[in-house]
């Protein structure tokens, strides 16, 4: 369970929430602009609130003068355009977080190679990002992140970057995925259909605020 | 028509004026007066001090410009806008002034005088001060560049590296230098480059003694001075092949780069 409670000035209101988001899946909703990318950024600890307390299960990670730093608070998160290393093949992109925990490179890349091979991506192991299409791209990210066993999963507009003809499939491959987790997944969306898609508890955001 | 034929006259004698005072330096010697004329003690001498502090200017260069150039791409703090402009001053400020300069500071009289004293420590005229005159003229080439590289990383990347547990040195190491490398190696070549052709804040700021503080371009000086040609002339041979090759490697790393 993540519970977040945050007040943070923004351009042309605050965001002001308490709200928590259970394990399995939440849509946060809301239109562009309504705070709902700064309140994820501050759950993964890439945004800092003015004011606020964040705990993932019993584990604080942000209250007064507390601040675990986002490469500590083991939440993964899957950005808007990806943000794909161009610089590492697709097998290096997934195995990237277990790296960062010192797995041994045979592991981390059979643990890699495994996470491909389940979301269809076998036969890119040794591509760049950059050669792979938007659909593939978005998988890579989410298996980036699931790779490494994190705590909780934040997907930032997971579609949003995806052409409309391709963006259906993809809404199912990542559903199917995301519903075996047993951890706090919460997934940002402007978009009605995504919120329709999913079938699962809704949070609604509107100008900073938890609207009912 | 007329207007074509004054465009590559002007270019043709551009591009011959540019090109003929370096291949008569090539055209003095015969290749065997070459080899025989590198291998004087005063040649290899020189070449050896160019060699050992342009290494240490080099390695002064990255360690100390690299955390310059990442603040002033990322950092927000009081003063960046000078010193981004400070930066940027030996670039433009005659070498000799920047000689003179460090004189100022390092130099027997200097601010620093009583300080060095009381530690024994002697810098101006030694092959210490030819390392500082060409880390003054040289780490501007590569903060800029280093700059601008990490100006042009997608912070979102290390963003990312962050969420993925990386911390921010590992993530600095692994993400955000691969990716600005183009950058950098270009600009740790040109700082290099122009460490290795540094002359007027040396002779200011470190003389001109062979075997301590006589690199190449001041042994070219010294060779015409005295009348010994073939020495100033092989010595340039060899500079202006040193330069052919990093204007080629420049070359190419831009072209990596796009």
């Amino acid at each position: 369970m993540i519970a977040v409670r945050a007040r943070k000035a923004l351009r042309e209101f605050a965001l002001d929430v308490d709200v928590t988001f259970g394990d399995g899946v939440t849509v946060l909703a809301g239109p562009s602009g309504a705070g709902k990318s700064t309140l994820l950024r501050i759950v993964a600890g890439l945004a800092v609130p003015d004011d606020g307390r964040v705990a993932l299960g019993a584990r604080l990670l942000e209250d007064e003068g507390v601040r675990v730093p986002a490469f500590r608070r083991e939440i993964g998160y899957v950005f808007q355009e990806y943000a794909l290393f161009p610089h590492l093949d697709v097998l290096g992109n997934v195995a990237f977080g277990l790296a960062a925990r010192g797995v041994a490179r045979a592991r981390r890349e059979r643990v890699a190679a495994e996470w491909l091979e389940r979301l269809g991506l076998a036969g890119h192991a040794r591509a760049r990002p950059t050669a792979l299409s938007g659909g593939e791209r978005q998988r890579v990210a989410l298996a980036r992140a699931l790779a490494w066993t994190p705590r909780a999963l934040l997907l930032d507009e997971p579609f949003a970057a995806l052409d409309v003809a391709t963006r259906a499939r993809v809404r199912e491959h990542v559903a199917a995925t995301l519903a075996g987790l047993a951890i706090p997944v919460v997934l940002v969306t402007h978009d009605p259909e995504d919120v329709a898609a999913f079938g699962a508890p809704v949070v609604r955001l509107d100008r900073g605020r938890v609207t009912p | 028509m007329l207007i074509r034929g004054a465009v590559a006259v002007a270019a043709a004698a551009l591009v011959l004026f540019l090109a003929v005072p370096l291949a008569a330096l090539y055209a003095h010697l015969a290749p065997a007066r070459l080899v025989a004329v590198l291998g004087s003690p005063a040649a290899l001498a020189a070449l050896r001090i160019s060699l050992v502090t342009t290494a240490a200017s080099l390695v002064l260069t990255l360690a100390f410009g690299t955390p310059l150039a990442y603040a002033l791409a990322r950092g927000a703090f009081p003063g960046r806008g000078l010193v981004d402009a400070l930066v940027d001053l030996p670039i433009v400020v005659p070498p000799a002034v920047a000689g003179l300069a460090l004189l100022f500071v390092f130099g027997t009289r200097g601010v620093f005088a009583p300080l060095l004293g009381a530690l024994h420590v002697r810098l101006a005229f030694t092959t210490a001060a030819v390392v500082m005159a060409q880390l003054f003229v040289g780490v501007p080439f590569y903060v800029r560049a280093a700059r601008a590289g990490f100006g042009a990383v997608d912070r979102v990347l290390e963003d990312a590296a962050a969420t993925l547990g990386m911390g921010p040195l590992r993530t600095f190491v692994r993400v955000t230098v691969p990716l600005a490398f183009p950058a950098l190696a270009g600009g740790a070549v040109l700082a290099w480059a122009r460490a290795l052709g540094e002359f007027g804040a040396t002779i200011m700021f470190a003389g001109n003694l062979q075997g301590v503080t006589q690199t190449l371009p001041l042994a070219v000086y010294l060779g015409l001075e005295s009348g010994d040609l073939d020495l100033a002339s092989a010595l340039a041979v060899v500079l202006v092949t040193v330069a052919l090759a990093i204007v080629v490697a420049a070359r190419m790393l831009e072209r990596r780069a796009a």
